[in-house]
């Protein structure tokens, strides 16, 4: 196995591209009593066309999720999830709109434990009726998120931003959508992508590398498979289709969630950039640490609900901002108001050193964390970089760049506005 | 393996620390213990977030902001817990560690130092705590209490206890009642500000590399100006061993909602004359703590009664909560198999897979807090306050040779005592 070294950071990488394609990653951690796997798929909930074998499939929201619940159910009736919980491992999984990930967490009986991740995942066991019960489950999964203010805003405003990007609707896909799922769409999209060059484990533990790989290897050794191509969403118009929408329900206080697109395209190390600028430029600009931050708090515009966030998923890009106040308008205009004399001036060259520090320090504190670990070693896998390289590139980022970020990105025209306001009569 | 020193820093100052060289990062928390009621609730509430709002040093959130960003950006939140009739209130901070950061800088002593100025000299005007602060963080107290309606699940829990404990302090909410939060002042507040600091037992823990020695003089000297006057008692919680009297009492709000939301008090009873706090973690666990539990296996997957379903104990009170959601007329259901499940546990029908799952299940999970410099934090915490003793390893190990004897002795005790149940606002209760 090839030795990755991260000295600054005093992390290492056992790396292994394995004969099938799957890549395998150890990072050791020596006195942890813990140890994770986390086996990713490189597909989610906004891969819904592709084409496999000659032949284009269009495939219903939630299809993604939908499989990652099934998974877990063997064709011995043992479902897998009871199975690592009844040794103590703490296992779980989740889809995101670009990548399925299954793991577990234990201090006892590792390799007994991996053995079983590495099957269930690899071999699916659908019967129509197995997979019309886990739909109703889904279903009330659904409605239940439906009831969450937060949720329900957030989906509203990536509707506004995207006409045509898959992202717009909810991994979990609507109660309309799961009807269209059967069996035979989960074993299709289980074969189109569950390959094993479409896939990363990753390891962090006091464990032996060695036969991590080994066991890996073992596991996918007659998978030699070819990967559907994702076809990609229509492209997207330069401003937002929708600015505004609003809703009603039973929440405390008024909230609203405001956000834009961004730069979409980038691969490897020029998205990290990207997010790193995004990162600077808006925490400097409205984060709890900025003048803007303490202006609005103190003038009781903002509580501390009030935030800046970016995110970068499956093809789309976006910045967003927002939290509970009693006027939406004055604080959007503020936020524009401070954006645009940053774009002109620049941040304070002590301020943003400084911004810089606490970014370095997150991503230090970010390597205690054994999911944060897996998680961006294996989204790095996808992307093409090193998730322990991204630190250095934090250096790189300059004020120009965070300046340019906000003067092009965060404009009035650019931004949509989702609001949640209180029910009149509750 | 871990060194645990646990010193008498002061008067009433108790430093638990864990030394640890696996880890990234130290933590660093000091906690007033003090009691939870009704008059204190909101004042409780609103004090770390006033105090965080700036020192005599950093007068504003820029300027604290400004401080932690030299420190790399470490946090230093606000915290505030509930913990039976004990309300445990202060500063939890976490921060790189020195040793990865250019120039290998001294983190520790920056954010003690600057968590004592938090707690022993914030910002004031004419020698109270600054009435715009006290005012907009007030105002954030009450737009949170407002904002329980928004987590459904948490909701129905807040009104169960509050009904199941009322006229209680157990059963006022942690950040307090509406009424009570917009009394708040800058002259109550600074009283109790002042009384907090003056007599209240403090808790400081910390997690990381640094030897205990070096950690205690710098927590010492950054909390030197610490009048230790008038000091109260550890303040105890008041378990509950008492059974209910007569029938359930039940709660139904209606909302505009797509499922109903169950939520069951139970009363442990007299198993808390004598807690045995690993048998209560395992019977919980073996009841609907886990994803092995009967609770989830049986109402949840066998049965299909509910969406979710969980319980969780409460150690510090001697109560046991189960939460639920599930369509709304499928209420009773729920309520009557949970009820049948527990009954189960009483009369000991519990399988070999089952109690080792329950077993597994706790051990690993006390095993990897270990590895986890926060959840290690409240682990301490909880133990200060329930007085227990003892290393986590040996609670695993006792863990581990609970029998089903005990856990039907919990079960046979348990007893409902109120119910509240959320459901929509169009159906009409027959």
């Amino acid at each position: 196995m090839k030795k990755l070294e991260f000295p600054r950071l005093g992390e290492l990488i056992w790396r292994e591209e394995l004969e099938s394609g799957l890549r395998v990653s150890v990072v050791p951690k020596p006195g942890f009593k813990k140890a994770m796997a986390f086996l990713a798929v490189n597909y989610g909930g906004a891969d819904r066309s592709f084409e496999l074998q000659g032949q284009s499939y269009h495939t219903p929201a939630g299809v993604a999720h939908f499989l990652e619940h099934k998974l877990f159910e063997q064709e011995d009736g043992v479902n897998a999830l009871t199975a690592l919980s009844e040794r103590g491992a703490n296992a779980n999984a989740f889809t995101a709109p670009d990548m399925t990930a299954y793991h577990f967490e234990c201090a006892d009986m590792f390799y007994e434990n991996l053995e079983l991740l590495l099957k269930f995942v690899r071999e699916p066991y659908f019967t129509d009726e197995s997979v019309e019960r886990e739909r109703a489950i889904i279903a009330h999964e659904i409605r239940m998120t439906e009831d969450d203010p937060d949720d329900a805003m957030y989906y509203a405003l990536l509707r506004c931003l995207y006409e045509h990007s898959p992202i717009r609707e909810s991994v979990a896909g609507t109660t309309e959508s799961i009807e269209k799922i059967t069996a035979d769409t989960l074993y299709t999209c289980h074969r189109a992508f569950y390959t094993p060059s479409n896939m990363a484990l990753v390891v962090v533990g006091d464990v032996d590398h060695r036969r991590v790989a080994d066991m890996a290897g073992e596991a996918f050794s007659d998978m030699l498979v070819p990967t559907a191509k994702k076809l990609p969403p229509k492209p997207e118009g330069p401003l937002p289709a929708v600015t505004v929408t609003e809703r009603e329900m039973d929440v405390g206080a008024p909230m609203f969630l405001a956000g834009a697109r961004t730069e979409p395209d980038l691969r490897g190390l020029e998205s990290v950039r990207h997010e790193l600028t995004a990162s600077l430029a808006l925490s400097g600009l409205m984060g709890s640490a900025s003048r803007l931050y303490r202006e609005l708090y103190d003038g009781g515009l903002i509580n501390e609900t009030f935030g800046c966030d970016f995110e970068n998923t499956a093809g789309a890009a976006h910045l967003t901002f927002g939290g509970e106040t009693r006027d939406i308008q004055k604080v959007c205009l503020r936020v524009f108001e401070a954006a645009a004399d940053v774009a002109a001036r620049g941040f304070d060259p002590a301020f943003f050193e400084r911004r810089r520090k606490t970014v370095l320090g997150g991503a230090i504190r970010a390597l205690n964390s054994f999911d944060n670990i897996c998680y961006n070693i294996a989204a790095g896998s996808f992307a093409g970089y090193e998730y322990f390289d991204t630190v250095d590139v934090l250096g790189t980022v300059t004020q120009e760049d965070a300046r340019a970020f906000l003067g092009t990105y965060l404009t009035p025209d650019r931004c949509a506005v989702s609001v949640v306001n209180n029910k009149p009569n509750s | 393996m871990d060194t645990v020193t646990e010193l008498e820093l002061m008067r009433g100052v108790r430093l638990t620390c864990v030394r640890a060289d696996r880890f990234k990062t130290g933590c660093l928390s000091m906690t007033f213990l003090a009691p939870h009621t009704k008059k204190t609730a909101a004042l409780n509430a609103v004090l770390p977030y006033v105090l965080r709002r700036g020192t005599a040093r950093c007068p504003d959130t820029e300027a604290l902001a400004a401080a932690l960003d030299d420190l790399y950006g470490a946090r230093i939140e606000p915290a505030i817990r509930k913990r039976g009739e004990v309300a445990a209130l202060g500063f939890c901070a976490d921060f790189p560690d020195g040793a990865f950061l250019p120039g290998k800088i001294d983190v520790l002593s920056g954010v003690a130092g600057l968590m004592g100025e938090l707690i022993l000299s914030p910002a004031t005007f004419g020698g109270r705590l600054r009435a715009e602060t006290v005012e907009t963080e007030r105002e954030n107290l009450i737009d949170d209490i407002n904002a329980e309606i928004n987590d459904k699940r948490s909701y129905v829990a807040l009104r169960l206890v509050e009904s199941m404990y009322r006229g209680q302090s157990y059963g006022v909410a942690k950040l307090g009642s509406l009424a009570d939060a917009s009394r708040v002042t800058v002259f109550n507040l600074t009283r109790h500000y002042k009384e907090i600091i003056s007599s209240a037992p403090l808790e400081v823990f910390y997690c990381g590399a640094e030897m205990p020695e070096r950690v205690a003089a710098v927590v010492k000297s950054s909390l030197s100006a610490l009048p230790r006057l008038g000091m109260c008692p550890m303040p105890g919680t008041a378990v509950d061993a008492g059974t209910p009297t007569g029938s359930v009492k039940r709660g139904v709000e209606r909302m505009d909602v797509t499922q109903g939301r169950l939520m069951m008090g139970f009363r442990l009873g007299k198993v808390m004359e004598e807690p045995d706090h690993a048998a209560l973690t395992v019977f919980n666990a073996l009841f609907g703590g886990s994803v092995t539990s009967k609770l989830f296996l049986n109402v949840r997957e066998k049965l299909g009664l509910c969406y979710y379903v969980s319980s969780a104990v409460d150690r510090h009170k001697g109560a046991m909560f189960v939460s639920a959601g599930m369509d709304f007329d499928r209420e009773r259901d729920v309520e009557e198999e949970v009820l049948h499940q527990l009954q189960a546990i009483a009369e000991g029908d519990v399988g070999e897979r089952e109690l080792e799952g329950a077993k597994k299940c706790v051990i690993s999970s006390i095993l990897t807090s270990l590895d986890d410099p926060m959840g290690l934090e409240s682990l301490y915490l909880d133990r200060a306050i329930l007085g227990a003793h003892g290393t986590m390893t040996a609670l695993a190990k006792r863990c581990g040779r609970v029998t089903v004897e005990e856990l039907s002795r919990i079960a046979a005790s348990a007893k409902l005592s109120h119910t509240y149940f959320l459901t929509s606002g169009e159906e009409v209760e027959t």
